[in-house]
C-alpha cells in the first residue's frame, strides 16, 4: 500500500481528497500546513503528496522547495491541488519540483488521472 | 415523461440507425427524452414526441441529421487510455519511417475525433517526435459525423475539467493558453489537424490512403453489419501496412478478416495482406 500525505488548510478539502485516495488504495496521512507537512516528512517520507498552495504558516511553495532540499526529500511524487490556475503558477510549481498539477475544484477522475499520469496508480 | 408510442420509437430507431449507424434499444428511449427536449423546444414543439410525429409526418431531412447529432455519444479526452498513443510514438512511428523511403509523408485518420482530443493528443506527440528528428511530414486528417463537436474541435478551446483529464501538466503549460476561464490550444498544434466531416457509413476512399487509422469508441454503438461494413471500408483506405487503432472495448474478431490484431500489442490491428472486399 502507498502513502499519501495530504496538505490543505481546508478540513473538508482533505476529508474529501483522504475518501478519493483511499477509495485507491493510499494509506493517508493529513497536514494542516507546509510546517506541519515538512515534520510529517521528517517522520516518515511519505510516497506521494498532495498539496495546496495558500495556507497559513508556510504556503506549499515554500515546503516544496524546502522538502526538495531535505535528505530523501527528492522522493515523494508531489502533485499541487490549488484553485491557482494560471500558467505563471504551474510553471514556478514544476520548476520547484512539482510533478504534477490539479487545478481545483477537483473530483475523484482527475485526482486518478493526474496520479496515473505520474505512475502512483 | 411518458414513453413514446412503440410506432414513433420504430420510426426513430430506423431512421436514425441508417444516418449514423447507431443502434437505439427501447432501453435507451430515456435517452430520447434528454438528448431531444432541447432540440423540441428550439424548433418550436410542445414534446418530444411532438417533434418526432412531425418529422415522421413531413419526412423532415434535415431535422432527422439534427437528431442523429443529437444522438451521438461524444465523450472523449486527451490521450485516452494511453497505450495506442504510447505504442503510436514508440513503435507504430518508428516501423513506418523504416518501412518508408526518406521524405514519405505520413498520413493518419481519426475517423470518429469528437471534440478534437484524439487528433491532437496525436498531433502534440508528433511535434515532440520532430523535435528530435524522428519523425518527417505528417499529415492528420480528423472526421466526425456531428457539426456540432467539429466546430468544438476547430475552436480548440477546452474548459479545465477538459485539459485536466488524461493531459500531462507539462504538455498544458507547453502547448496552452488561458483564455478566460478556458484553454487554448496553440496554433501550431490546431493547425497540425485537418478536420473535415465525414460519416463513417459512406465511402471514404475521397479521404485517400492513410498509414495510420485510429477508430476508436465508436462502433461499439453500432450493430453488427455496419461494424463490418465499416471496418472493411477502412481496410480500404489503408496502405499495406498500415495500422489500426479501435477502442478497449472493440475487435474485429468475428467480424471481419480484413484486420489481424497483433498478439502481444492490444488494441492495435494490421491489414491481412491481400485481403479483398468480397464483391
Ligand atoms: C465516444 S466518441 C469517441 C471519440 C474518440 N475517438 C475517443 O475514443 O475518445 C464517438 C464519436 O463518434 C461519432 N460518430 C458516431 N457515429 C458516427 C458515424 N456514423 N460516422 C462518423 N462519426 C460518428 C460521434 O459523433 C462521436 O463524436
Amino acid at each position: 500500500m502507498k502513502s499519501c500525505l495530504v496538505v490543505d488548510d481546508s478540513r473538508v478539502i482533505r476529508k474529501v481528497a483522504r475518501r478519493i485516495l483511499e477509495d485507491l488504495r493510499f494509506q493517508i496521512d493529513e497536514a494542516a500546513d507546509g510546517l506541519e507537512a515538512l515534520n510529517a516528512c521528517r517522520r516518515t517520507m511519505p510516497d506521494a503528496i498532495l498539496l495546496d498552495w495558500n495556507m497559513p504558516v508556510m504556503s506549499g511553495i515554500e515546503f516544496l522547495r524546502q522538502l526538495r532540499r531535505e535528505e530523501g526529500g527528492e522522493r515523494p511524487v508531489v502533485v499541487f491541488c490549488t484553485t491557482e490556475n494560471d500558467v505563471d503558477h504551474i510553471t514556478e510549481a514544476l520548476k520547484a519540483g512539482a510533478n504534477e498539477y490539479i487545478m481545483k475544484p477537483f473530483d475523484g477522475e482527475i485526482i486518478q488521472s493526474k496520479f496515473s499520469e505520474v505512475g502512483l496508480i | 415523461m411518458n414513453a413514446l408510442p412503440d410506432h414513433e420509437f420504430q420510426f426513430i430507431a430506423r431512421e436514425i440507425r441508417a444516418r449514423s449507424g447507431l443502434v437505439l434499444t427501447p432501453d435507451k428511449s430515456y435517452l430520447l427524452e434528454t438528448r431531444l427536449a432541447p432540440i423540441a423546444r428550439k424548433e418550436g414543439f410542445a414534446s418530444v414526441l411532438e417533434l418526432i410525429s412531425a418529422v415522421r409526418v413531413r419526412r423532415d431531412d434535415r431535422l432527422l441529421w439534427v437528431i442523429a447529432d443529437a444522438l451521438t455519444t461524444n465523450e472523449t479526452f486527451f490521450f485516452r487510455d494511453k497505450t495506442p498513443f504510447d505504442q503510436f510514438r514508440d513503435l507504430v512511428v518508428p516501423d513506418l519511417m523504416k518501412a518508408r523511403p526518406p521524405g514519405a509523408r505520413l498520413r493518419i485518420w481519426c475517423a470518429a475525433c469528437s471534440s478534437g482530443q484524439e487528433p491532437y493528443s496525436l498531433a502534440m506527440l508528433v511535434q515532440e517526435l520532430r523535435a528530435v528528428g524522428k519523425i518527417g511530414d505528417v499529415e492528420i486528417v480528423a472526421t466526425d459525423i456531428s457539426d456540432r463537436v467539429m466546430e468544438k474541435a476547430r475552436a480548440g478551446l477546452y474548459s479545465q475539467f477538459e485539459v485536466q483529464r488524461g493531459l500531462p501538466v507539462q504538455m498544458l503549460v507547453k502547448h496552452f493558453e488561458k483564455a478566460g476561464d478556458l484553454w487554448r490550444l496553440s496554433e501550431r498544434i490546431r493547425s497540425m489537424v485537418r478536420f473535415q466531416r465525414h460519416n463513417l457509413l459512406e465511402d471514404a476512399r475521397v479521404l485517400g490512403k492513410f498509414d495510420i487509422v485510429y477508430c476508436r469508441n465508436v462502433l461499439i454503438y453500432f450493430e453488427g453489419d455496419a461494424k463490418r461494413r465499416t471496418l472493411e471500408m477502412i481496410a480500404g483506405t489503408m496502405a499495406e501496412d498500415g495500422v489500426l487503432f479501435l477502442g478497449a472495448a472493440e475487435t474485429t474478431l468475428g467480424i471481419t478478416d480484413a484486420f489481424a490484431s497483433s498478439p502481444d500489442r492490444r488494441g492495435l490491428y494490421r491489414r491481412v495482406a491481400g485481403w479483398r472486399r468480397a464483391a
